[in-house]
């Protein structure tokens, strides 16, 4: 065990640190809200939509859920280009992050709803609410939050899938990391900064999560 | 066996002994005249780095450094015999005289110009930034605004990232293929990498083809023989000549690597 630590290059290289940790946190970020919202709505069609609509909807979440995050991203980024639809890395990233979140958070939101008591959709009914302010008020709160602990997990393992956008150069924590590496060839530390400075913003994304169920849902569980 | 035969045997097998290793290192002195007396001629060429020497579908071995031999012994008028190497073990075959060339993506560098001889320069090697024509590039400065893919940690990136302009953004992929995705793809202006890997991406016969802009790293490839050959160093110098100006190399070159020789070369 004579391995001599060296975490001087930390002073060097601290801006790229910074600012890959503020694109992984944008992505996150963005991802999140966009993917959450997405999938409430294919949950929404999956669930109550009209029927016509279905198909479309399934056909997406089971090609998202069955193809790995990275062909995903590589589909996006060097595929439709071809097509001549031209983003940058981040724009892809993003793109992927949303569209991978959308399709898995769907099923987790229609799992919630369908645990939901017919008698709640018939209360909303006799109070002359129409189907979507029923959905709305009645339905979706109690919904995700019955499965609010399920879709933060989900939003914490996007996250950390994140770092595959590395493959495309988008400069995020993990770009930061392999960039350092390839230059001190200090690997051992360079990814012993990388895994802390993860599990930290793990740990940080799960009480913001949290932090937003209490807002949303102020009322304690039934 | 009196004294004085015994004495007269062993002066004889001195003599005769002292004779064959006095005439051995002359024998190849001239390795020229080796080759020419043999009728065959002895090159060391690579069979695991394409273009340059690969084993091709009916297990022949196919690719520059192989064209380039077969050149050289037509133009000498002897039989070829291809002698497969590895990078490591090149140069120790032709200082045995297992080899009489080694005609095998050889650069040049200090340390193994002490051990052997070098030719004139048959092959381009080089790190440079590429782009298609509509691409108006011709030094490191004129990449300000542009983007240039590059492979994370290569010499390739280690360079550009110090002479390039501070506006001008260095997109890293994590290895040749994203490199080369990124060009063909559109994501980047130019790609920074070796003429071998422009070549590779030539032969897809892509829509956007990578034009050499400018050099970052050059070390062509040389053709090694042994220390003091000088006759068959001006023979393997003037074959080369005049290869050049006949257009033969120019062809190998065009067909391995999708370009031109160099003028440098």
């Amino acid at each position: 065990m004579g391995y001599q630590f060296e975490f001087g290059w930390i002073v060097e290289y601290l801006p790229l640190i910074v600012s890959g940790i503020a694109t992984t946190i944008q992505l996150i970020a963005v991802g999140a809200v966009a993917g959450i919202l997405l999938g409430i709505a294919c949950a929404w069609v999956r669930a109550l939509g009209p029927v016509w609509l279905r198909p479309p909807v399934v056909a997406y979440v089971e090609l998202i859920r069955n193809t790995p995050f990275l062909i995903q991203l590589f589909f996006i980024f060097f595929g439709l280009p071809s097509l001549g639809v031209q983003m940058s890395e981040l724009q892809a990233a993003n793109l992927a992050m949303i569209v991978n979140l959308g399709a898995y958070s769907c099923e987790i939101v229609r799992a919630g709803i369908q645990a939901t008591p017919r008698g709640q959709f018939e209360a909303g009914a006799s109070l002359a609410m129409s189907p979507f302010e029923t959905f709305r008020h009645v339905v979706l709160i109690p919904a995700l939050q019955r499965i609010w602990p399920a879709l933060s997990s989900q939003v914490v393992i996007v996250m950390l899938g994140s770092a595959v956008v590395s493959q495309i150069a988008a400069e995020d924590l993990t770009f930061a990391a392999n960039y350092i590496q390839s230059r001190n060839f200090r690997a051992f530390e360079t990814y012993i900064v990388a895994t802390i400075l993860y599990l930290a913003l793990s740990i940080l994304l799960r009480q913001a999560l949290r932090g937003v169920g209490l807002l949303l849902f102020p009322r304690r569980a039934p | 066996m009196n004294r004085r035969t015994a004495l007269s045997l062993f002066a004889s097998v001195a003599v005769a002994a002292v004779a064959l290793f006095a005439t051995a290192p002359s024998a190849h002195a001239d390795a020229l005249a080796d080759i020419t007396k043999r009728g065959t001629i002895r090159i060391a060429v690579p069979q695991d780095f394409p273009p340059f020497g690969s084993v091709g579908t009916d297990m022949k071995p196919v690719g520059y450094d192989v064209d380039t031999a077969a050149l050289i012994a037509k133009k000498m008028g002897v039989k070829l015999e291809l002698v497969p190497v590895t990078s490591a073990n090149r140069i120790p075959f032709l200082q045995t005289n297992k080899v009489d060339l080694v005609i095998s993506s050889l650069g040049k560098n200090p340390d193994r110009e002490k051990v052997i001889d070098f030719s004139d320069a048959y092959a381009p090697f080089f790190n440079g930034v590429f782009a298609p024509a509509d691409v108006k590039v011709a030094s490191a400065a004129d990449l300000s605004g542009k983007s240039v893919g590059v492979t994370r940690g290569a010499i390739e990136d280690l360079e550009l990232s110090k002479i390039a302009p501070a506006d001008a953004t260095i997109k890293r992929y994590e290895d040749n293929n994203g490199t080369i995705s990124a060009f063909l793809s559109g994501q980047v202006d130019a790609i920074a990498t070796g003429n071998v890997v422009a070549a590779a991406i030539l032969e897809r016969n892509p829509p956007k083809r990578p034009e050499a802009k400018f050099l970052i790293k050059n070390s062509p490839c040389y053709i090694g023989m042994n220390k003091s050959e000088p006759a068959l160093m001006a023979k393997i110098n003037a074959l080369l000549a005049e290869s050049k100006k006949d257009g033969s190399l120019t062809a190998i070159a065009q067909k391995w690597l999708g370009a031109p020789l160099p003028a440098d070369i």
